[in-house]
């Protein structure tokens, strides 16, 4: 059986004042049914474009797909007609981003939102549609549901957009349900509330999710596999374990010093210096290399590439791949 | 009553905001955004303010400086009460005191290039003469991680990171004694926040300053703070010492918040107390124990007497009926 997604080279790449952005460049990896896998990196990585390519939405005539492949169960998503990939966005893929509230509508009640999706995509009657409405929000844990329905976005906090974002992704019963950074803009209590539904959501459901991240912690708890991104690459790739207990890439290791581990209590934290690179200006060498501990003359000699593709845990570094560090 | 280690006291301090409506405006109500707190920031220590969103804690810390007459309570700076010589006294203080905001994007000028804001207030101030003024500067930038070059440069060209030590540098010019953080690193990437985290860490070392850090962010709280308090709906339910806060957790709303923090380790024990609901209103807090709406352990007599900020050992306070 193939994966439920498979990534296969693929290049996104923007046409800026400043050039062009390569801001995904040359990505592969799969999502299996029911697996969930953690996309991780700084802000301005790739994670986003590399979840719109997927979702058909990357914002044309400025960004395009430069190469590659996405398949859904073996199709490519990327020759489907606009109309075709409309339905995958209603049936098949859902996705919830960081602010809730860009992406409702201001002036349509919640309910209006959510029932909009049942009609057109379920082919629901109208009332079948608010009560599925209303047992949707009551899944997501939302009290008083009839009265939710009626209200406008405005009138509801932060954690409770993100659930009725949820619901909606929930009502066309989606196999992949990709969340961008589903948890940021929220309190640690009400990111419990909603690590605690998504955690439901694949047990019960058995969705895939794609978990958009920078916080290690949430993929620690919640993903499978992960995927660690920069500059547009992936550079290091293995289930959870493996890569939070053994990062391979200096890049991981650093992100994971970053935090402050709780009891710890140390003096410093370990950070890495400097920021990501601008998308239209990379190297054509290792674009870490600059804000490295550990790099040498080898690593401004071209691109480290993943590796075997059948390994399970692969990162792309010359030193890590040669054993030195 | 005036503690000499202190630099900082609030005493039963009240900040309630009116609810205006109706056509005439009238007072429907009132936000009771503080609501009786009391803190004692002793000099030359990093004290923490938790809590969730709402809570006041952003409301708590501009009272410190002033911005909000208190409703009732007082706010002493150095054994003072900061509202007791009106105005011009106040004014006086400013410097001293200084605020580092969470939106390193929203708090500088575009058209202003990073040292003259950084130099600004001080001319301002009439802290520096002219002739001094950008070795004074270049100086607070050093302290702050940016480089000669950035002198000139505009708020456009720097990243995240970069903007929040221009704002940090800003503070830092005036030589406040005490400089009030409000969510300075939650708007970075964590990379970024390591970096200015470490900048706090220094400056606390070196320069010997006093600190408020406010924060939604409890690991970052223990990394970097030596008491801390944390705030549930205008009021403080829990404040001790680091070790004993972190170590010892005595209120169940703490127990809760700690519990919450994502660890990045696969095989971490969860044993997750996740709250239900969310904060109530402000405007109309819960009777008794204003937590008993969320509360895991909430019993009859929760619903009805307000718990006291009592005195367990050696500074570490509770508010709970069961603690
Ligand atoms: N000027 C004001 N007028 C009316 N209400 C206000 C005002 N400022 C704050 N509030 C209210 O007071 C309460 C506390 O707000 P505050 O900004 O202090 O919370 P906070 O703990 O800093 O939250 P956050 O973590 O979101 O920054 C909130 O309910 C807020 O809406
Ligand atoms: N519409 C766009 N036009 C130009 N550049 C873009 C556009 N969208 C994203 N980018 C650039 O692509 C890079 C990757 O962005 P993104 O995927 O959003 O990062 P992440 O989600 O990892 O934070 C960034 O440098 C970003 O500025
Ligand atoms: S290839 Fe070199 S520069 Fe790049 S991450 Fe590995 S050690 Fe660092
Ligand atoms: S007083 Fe009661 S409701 Fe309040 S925190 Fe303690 S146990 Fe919970
Ligand atoms: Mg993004
Ligand atoms: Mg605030």
């Amino acid at each position: 059986m193939p994966p439920l997604v498979e990534f296969q080279n693929l290049s996104t790449h923007f046409k800026t004042d400043e050039g062009i952005a390569r801001a995904v460049q040359d990505v592969s990896f799969s999502i299996g049914e029911g697996e969930t896998v953690g996309v991780v990196g700084e802000s301005g990585c790739g994670k986003s474009v590399t979840a719109l390519s997927l979702m058909g939405l990357v914002s044309r005539p400025a960004g395009y797909i430069a190469g590659g492949q996405i398949l859904y169960r073996g199709k490519d998503l990327l020759t489907l007609k606009p109309e075709a990939m409309r339905t995958m966005r209603g049936n098949e893929i859902a996705m919830i981003f960081q602010e809730p509230m860009s992406s409702l509508n201001p002036v349509l009640t919640i309910g209006e939102q959510i029932v909009e999706p049942l009609i057109e995509h379920r082919k629901m009657p109208p009332k079948a549609a608010w009560a599925e409405a209303i047992a949707l929000l009551t899944r997501v844990g939302i009290a008083r549901p009839e009265r939710i329905v009626e209200g406008y976005p405005h009138q509801l906090s932060g954690g409770m957009l993100q659930r009725v974002m949820i619901a909606i992704a929930l009502s066309c019963k989606p196999k992949l349900l990709i969340a961008d950074e589903p948890t940021t803009a929220l309190d640690v209590t009400i990111q419990a509330q909603i690590l605690d539904l998504l955690n439901r959501l694949k047990q019960d459901e058995g969705t895939a999710l794609m978990l958009i991240t920078h916080d290690l912690g949430l993929v620690a708890e919640l993903a499978d596999r992960v995927i660690v991104m920069y500059a547009g690459r992936v550079v290091e790739t293995g289930t959870v374990r493996d890569v939070l207990r053994h990062p391979k890439h200096p890049y991981t290791r650093g992100l994971l010093a970053s935090r402050p581990v709780p009891g710890q209590r140390l003096r410093r934290l370990v950070s890495i210096p400097g920021q990501v690179p601008s998308p239209a200006r990379l190297p054509a060498y290792c674009a870490f290399a600059e804000r490295c501990f550990a790099a040498v003359d080898i690593c401004r000699s071209g691109i480290p590439s993943l590796g075997l593709a059948d390994a399970p845990h692969r990162a792309a570094c010359f030193l890590a791949q040669s054993g030195a560090i | 009553m005036t503690d000499v280690s202190a630099l900082l006291e609030v005493e039963n301090l009240k900040i309630h905001f009116p609810i205006r409506d109706g056509l005439f405006g009238q007072v429907s109500g009132h936000v009771r955004a503080v609501d009786g707190v009391n803190i004692r920031i002793r000099r030359g220590t990093t004290f923490g303010l938790v809590g969730e969103s709402g809570s006041g804690k952003s409301t708590l810390g501009r009272a410190m400086l002033g911005l909000y007459k208190p409703t009732t309570g007082t706010v002493r700076f150095d054994g003072k009460d900061i509202q007791a010589g009106g105005r011009k006294a106040l004014a006086a203080l400013r410097p001293k005191m200084q605020l580092v905001f969470q939106d390193p994007y929203g708090s500088l000028n575009p058209r202003v290039r990073a040292g003259d804001a950084i130099g600004e207030a001080l001319l301002a101030h009439g802290l520096v003469r002219k002739a001094e003024l950008r070795e004074t500067v270049l100086e607070v930038m050093r302290i702050c991680g940016l480089a000669p070059y950035q002198y000139a440069r505009y708020p456009h060209e720097f990243s995240g990171g970069q903007r929040q030590r221009i704002g940090i540098a800003r503070a830092l010019a005036l030589k406040p004694e005490l400089i009030i953080a409000d969510e300075p690193v939650s708007a970075l990437d964590v990379s970024i926040q390591a970096q200015i985290i470490n900048l706090f860490s220094d400056l606390k070392e070196q320069q010997g300053l006093t600190f408020l850090f406010i924060s939604h962010d409890l690991a970052v709280v223990e990394h970097l703070c030596d008491e801390i308090a944390v705030m549930y709906l205008g009021v403080i339910v829990e404040t001790a010492s680091r070790n004993a806060l972190f170590d010892h957790p005595r209120h169940p709303y703490t127990k809760a918040l700690l519990s919450a923090i994502p660890v990045a380790d696969p095989d971490a024990g969860r044993n997750r107390v996740v709250l239900q609901g969310e904060l109530p209103s402000p405007a109309a807090p819960p009777a008794g124990c204003r937590f008993h709406t969320r509360c895991p352990l909430a019993v009859d007599r929760c619903r009805i007497e307000v718990p006291e900020l009592r005195t367990l050992d050696n500074g570490h306070h509770v508010a709970c009926h069961l603690a």
